[in-house]
């Protein structure tokens, strides 16, 4: 099931960074990807993708940091 | 089930009748006075437009749950009224829709509870403060701090240009704190908080703007949004994205009240014999506003039917809809005063307010510079 989230995912980022390509574990701040509009679509992304919502307990660093973070926090929300 | 296109229609005509009887009357007032009277806040409180746009189980519209596409183009609609009658209430509306869009959408479910009701009401008026002296488009560069002090926070710095200063209950406010940009929920009747007016600008002199003063502003942590370093990439952005939004639709209103202004003067106003509206010049006038108008209103309505489904591409369609919509009320006033001549700009001329305001739609939620740079790296994403 985290293969899917992750495909899915690391195409969302991919078509956001303007084509460059981004290793599952890389740090897409540290790499200044990490902008307000590229947040507020990632957001929008995942919640329609799978059917989840982020809420203001998920507002940590560490669940947007990467596509691996990202896939965590999207399989733990669907699990729960 | 999205409902039929004429349903929309009965809808956008009931605004416009709000707007008619409860807005226009007061439109030359508001810019004279360089205020809202507290009787059209009321008139709006009534007609629950300040729950437009929030989420149904917090207060808002109802209906919004089952149907949010339509509920998101009919909350446009809404302020394409606004827009039309008064850009300054616009503006109202719009700054309460960001302040309070943020904390519901990013609140805890404690701090949902505490707003949620007050402001879909309109019993508590949101506004969102941002802009600072040094800082406009760059906002993380903003130099409000928020410093640590027990389980809270202290805020001290200086936010300018706030629409809807000079009136709203609580500002919804971004500060840079040692854990990066944080947003906080300020009441009005904070201890430290001093508020200026700022009066006598070119246009939306009702927007009541105003400079606020924090000198260490206690803010306890149930009045922080978000978590710490999300304030601007989450909590503002989320304010920001609805007010491009809803300027848009209030831009397509501004434009449509020049091309109605337009429209009857040129059928009455007579010379040469007869109707100015039968010279091909003034008809060319005429037809470049109601095409520029039509455009301006469809991409708003793609962006709310974006958003309305959360389509990630809402906010791109949400920047362009902006950018479109405000850079064609400028054309549309601009021609609205050449079509009425020397009476179109004369004192209590509605195109010559219209003109002054239109200018403000280029400047705010985001200068038309920065808006052609976010659209455009838009375009590139993926190449």
């Amino acid at each position: 099931m985290n293969d899917c989230i992750r495909t899915s995912i690391r195409g969302f980022m991919s078509r956001s960074f303007e084509g460059r390509e981004v290793a599952d574990h890389d740090n897409i701040f540290a790499l200044g990807f990490g902008n307000s509009l590229f947040a507020i679509q990632l957001v929008a992304y995942i919640e329609r993708e799978f059917d989840i919502e982020i809420e203001s307990e998920d507002l940590e660093m560490e669940n947007f940091q990467s596509i691996d973070a990202v896939t965590a926090l999207v399989g733990r929300k669907r699990e729960a | 089930m999205t409902p039929a296109l004429e349903s929309y229609a009965e809808h956008a005509a009931a605004m416009r009748v709000f707007a008619d009887e409860h807005i226009v009357p007061f439109a030359h007032r508001i810019d004279q006075e360089q205020q809202i009277p507290r009787e059209v806040v009321e008139r709006m409180r009534e007609a629950g437009l300040f729950a437009s746009g929030f989420p149904e189980r917090l207060g808002g519209t109802p209906g919004s749950k089952a149907d949010p596409v339509s509920a998101t183009v009919r909350h446009g609609m809404i302020h394409e009224a606004l827009g039309r009658a008064s850009p300054s209430v616009q503006g109202l509306l719009n700054v309460h829709h960001m302040g309070g869009s943020a904390i519901l959408r990013w609140g805890t479910q404690a701090q949902k509870g505490e707003w949620g009701q007050r402001l879909s009401s309109g019993e508590v008026i949101a506004a969102f403060a941002i802009t600072e002296p040094e800082v406009g488009s760059d906002a993380s560069a903003i130099q409000t701090t928020a410093v640590p002090v027990g389980d809270g926070w202290e805020v001290s710095g200086t936010k300018t240009w706030i629409t809807c200063g000079q009136s709203a209950d609580i500002f919804v406010m971004l500060t840079q704190s040692e854990r990066g940009p944080l947003a906080v929920i300020l009441p009005r009747d904070t201890p430290g908080l001093r508020i200026e007016p700022i009066l006598g600008i070119l246009g939306c002199r009702g927007y009541m703007l105003a400079t606020l003063y924090m000198e260490r502003c206690a803010v306890p942590p149930e009045r922080v949004l978000g978590q710490p370093g999300f304030g601007l990439s989450h909590v503002v952005a989320e304010g920001l994205d609805n007010g491009r939004h809803n300027l848009a639709w209030g831009c397509v209103g501004l434009g449509q009240a020049c091309l109605d202004a337009s429209l009857h003067h040129a059928a009455q106003r007579e010379q040469f014999g007869g109707p100015i509206g039968e010279f091909g010049q003034i008809q060319r006038l005429l037809a470049r506003m109601m095409t520029d108008v039509h455009a301006a209103r469809l991409v708003c309505w793609s962006a709310a039917v974006a958003r309305g489904r959360r389509d990630p591409s809402a906010v791109q369609e949400s920047f362009m809809a902006k950018y479109l919509a405000s850079t064609m009320t400028n054309r549309v006033a601009a021609d609205a005063v050449q079509v009425h001549g020397a009476s179109g700009v004369g004192p209590g001329s509605p195109v010559e307010t219209a003109f002054r305001d239109a200018r403000i739609m280029e400047l705010i939620e985001g200068t038309t510079q920065i808006v052609e740079r976010a659209i455009a790296r838009f375009g590139l994403q993926g190449r």
